[in-house]
């Protein structure tokens, strides 16, 4: 068994890519800096990433996958799931070495498994930008806290820049621990030292809040409930449309 | 903005849930400086209210106040409710602010009728207008134009509103004027016209000046009241698929009837809404709209009403046997999307990858096929030919409609204790 350790990112993974077809051995398992190896093993290969190299891959992938697929690479390299790292590993080394496009493939078992990764990724992409919620402070700017099960933050982005253009806003993720800043000019992305309460919880304090927020979240509140009708109610398709997960964070669901 | 706007707001949104329409599709506008919003082409559904329907729209009355008296509507003028106005400040104000905290896509502003068509619709107008152009909002807008209200009035909101809709509820003429004798269907249909007008000439215009102004250009869609009058479902996809073939109807909604006026007896008493036929109809609503399906394969003479045991496609499927089975490798995309279990996107997948190599039952699987259905129906690379020729269609609809009775666990031992 071959084992490439690299540093889990994706340029380093492109590299990786590099350095199989340069040694011509190809690895068996992708693994981390710092993880433990398996007990039996042939070969261990240490990837430092390269950007010239990693480079050269992207471009050589460039000449042979549409502009589409390769956002679909790294929208899926953003699931940041077990094991998707040598899933991409195998596509992208079938992409290389077929000498027909493989995009649309879908009976081969790697490109519909990077297709479905994609889709659960753009599916959690919309739903924040669905169930996002923000809520305004005293100083006028919208604070919106969500904790995505894979990293979408910067998928969502252009959505909130595009829509929320005349704001200033901050939208923040609790699980990953960092969120982008937007001060009606440019988009920032933003680390906290020190984890004030609302960081925790997503919620803001009434002291931070805005004056009029607590009303328009009561507001939106009341609208919810009086726009249900009650001969159709339906628990489990309002659970199925919008997962419980992201009601911690919602007006609606306090 | 106080807590008096609240109670209204409680109030009218109760009056305007019973609209199906929530949908934000149809219009892309990105951001423009000094204005507030965007609209995303797809629609977006911000929330989903606890009946499981989508809340993507502000959906709310101007007033609920009316001058008619249509049994199927909670705010007819006969009707005990609490009544309440919003202004236009209320109005902007309430959509704006919610709009910025990412909780809807838009207004979506309906009206009671006050006074006649006309005044109503110039307030609704109004409305909107000044959300466009004083409070520059950019976001999506759907408003219910007024049966009755004149061509003028249906042009200028064609301006400043992405949807324009008139709900023509009830399928038939005849079965309207007992209900809402107020109402005809001239009245339902020709805002309709006037805005399909509106949209076309905008469009012409549009090719030769670039900077025409756009009319309603998510077009327009309607509603129908299925189970309050003793239509049956071909009168009303037959309906709905005359106004398909007109340029710019977009959706048509069916809602399942609910007695909200229980004391008025021209209507039926159900004791629950006609969910499974309201589903089942827009099954039917799919087959005229993305499916390739005409109306009188789903529902003709002979079969009047859908099937609410089985999928309106499933059941044309099983009447139509001489079609099947389909080999997935060579079929057109056509027949492919008549296979029960296949669905648009898969069958667009298996198009696709057809061309590498030929598919097999357990790759349909893992595409998203639903092989439950489509085993009988189609043969591929491997799958043995078990299909509906071979077994009989009454065979397959006994298979497909068996409910799991599994109520005992297999690996539970059973000890029967006989009674001394």
């Amino acid at each position: 068994m071959i084992l490439f350790i690299y540093d889990k990112t994706f340029e380093g993974l492109l590299t990786a890519v590099f350095h199989a077809y340069s040694r011509r051995t190809f690895p068996d398992r992708l693994l981390a800096e710092g993880e433990p190896l398996p007990l039996f093993y042939d070969e261990v290969v240490t990837i430092h990433t390269e950007e010239d190299k990693c480079d050269r891959v992207w471009k050589g992938l460039q000449k042979r996958l549409a502009a589409l697929s390769l956002s679909v690479l790294t929208v899926a390299w953003l699931s940041e799931q077990e094991g998707v790292d040598l899933l991409l590993f195998r596509y992208i080394r079938k992409a290389l070495d077929t000498p027909q496009s493989i995009e649309l493939n879908f009976g081969d078992p790697d490109v519909l498994e990077v297709s479905k990764v994609w889709k659960k990724v753009s599916n959690e992409r919309l739903r924040v930008m669905q169930f996002l919620r923000f809520q305004k402070a005293a100083d006028g700017t919208f604070f919106a806290a969500v904790a995505p099960i894979y990293n979408v933050l910067p998928l969502v982005i252009p959505y909130l820049q595009d829509r929320f253009a005349d704001q200033t806003w901050l939208i923040y993720d609790l699980k990953r621990e960092y969120g982008y800043y937007y001060d009606q000019k440019e988009v920032t992305e933003v680390r906290f030292e020190t984890k004030e309460a609302h960081l925790l919880s997503g919620l803001l304090s009434e002291s931070l809040m805005d004056k009029d927020e607590k009303l328009f979240q009561q507001m939106w509140k009341e609208y919810f409930k009086s726009i249900a009708i009650k001969e159709r109610l339906n628990p489990r398709l309002h659970r199925q449309h919008m997962p419980a997960r992201f009601w911690k964070y919602m007006a609606e669901k306090q | 903005m106080d807590e008096s706007v609240l109670e209204k707001l409680k109030i009218l949104a109760e009056s305007a849930k019973y609209d199906v329409s929530c949908a934000s599709s149809g219009t892309s506008r990105s951001h423009k400086s000094g204005m507030v919003g965007s609209a995303a082409g797809w629609g977006i559904c911000h929330s989903f209210a606890e009946d499981g329907r989508c809340i993507s729209l502000l959906k709310i009355m101007l007033t609920n106040y009316c001058m008619y008296d249509c049994a199927y509507c909670i705010n007819r003028r006969s009707n005990d409710l609490r009544r309440a106005t919003l202004s236009v400040s209320e109005l902007v104000s309430l959509t704006i602010e919610f709009y910025r905290r990412n909780y809807i896509e838009g207004l979506f502003l309906s009206s009671g009728v006050v006074r006649s068509p006309d005044y109503t619709m110039e307030r609704l107008v109004r409305a909107i207008k000044d959300l466009r152009l004083i409070h520059h909002f950019n976001g999506y807008i759907h408003m219910k134009s007024i049966p009755g209200a004149s061509q003028e009035l249906v042009n200028e909101a064609g301006l400043y509103a992405d949807r324009l809709s008139v709900n023509i509820e009830i399928p038939n003429e005849k079965s309207l004027q007992v209900l809402a004798p107020e109402k005809d269907f001239n009245s339902v249909f020709t805002p309709m016209r006037y805005i399909q007008q509106g949209v076309l000439q905008s469009a012409e215009e549009r090719k030769r000046f670039r900077h025409a102004p756009r009319f309603a250009p998510a077009g327009q869609s309607t509603q129908m009241i299925v189970g309050a009058t003793a239509d049956t479902d071909k009168d009303i996809l037959y309906l709905s698929s005359a106004l398909y073939q007109r340029p710019t109807m977009k959706r048509v909604y069916y809602s399942g009837f609910i007695p909200v006026n229980s004391y008025d007896n021209r209507l039926p008493a159900l004791k629950q809404p006609p969910l499974v036929r309201e589903n089942r109809l827009y099954q039917a609503d799919w087959l005229l709209r993305f499916y390739q399906f005409k109306v009188d394969e789903i529902v003709n003479d002979a079969y009047p009403e859908l099937d609410l045991e089985i999928d309106p496609k499933l059941s044309w499927a099983l009447r139509h046997t001489e079609a099947f089975p389909v080999d997935i490798n060579k079929a057109d995309y056509e027949m492919l999307l008549r296979i029960p279990g296949i669905g648009v996107k898969s069958a667009k997948l298996i198009v696709v990858s057809r061309r590498y190599a030929r598919l097999g039952a357990s790759q349909l699987k893992k595409m998203g096929v639903v092989m439950k259905k489509a085993q009988y129906f189609i043969t591929c690379h491997e799958l043995p030919m078990q299909t509906v020729n071979e077994m009989s269609p009454e065979a397959v609809r006994r298979l497909l409609t068996q409910k799991s009775k599994k109520t005992t666990d297999d690996r539970q031992l059973i000890i029967q204790f006989q009674d001394q």
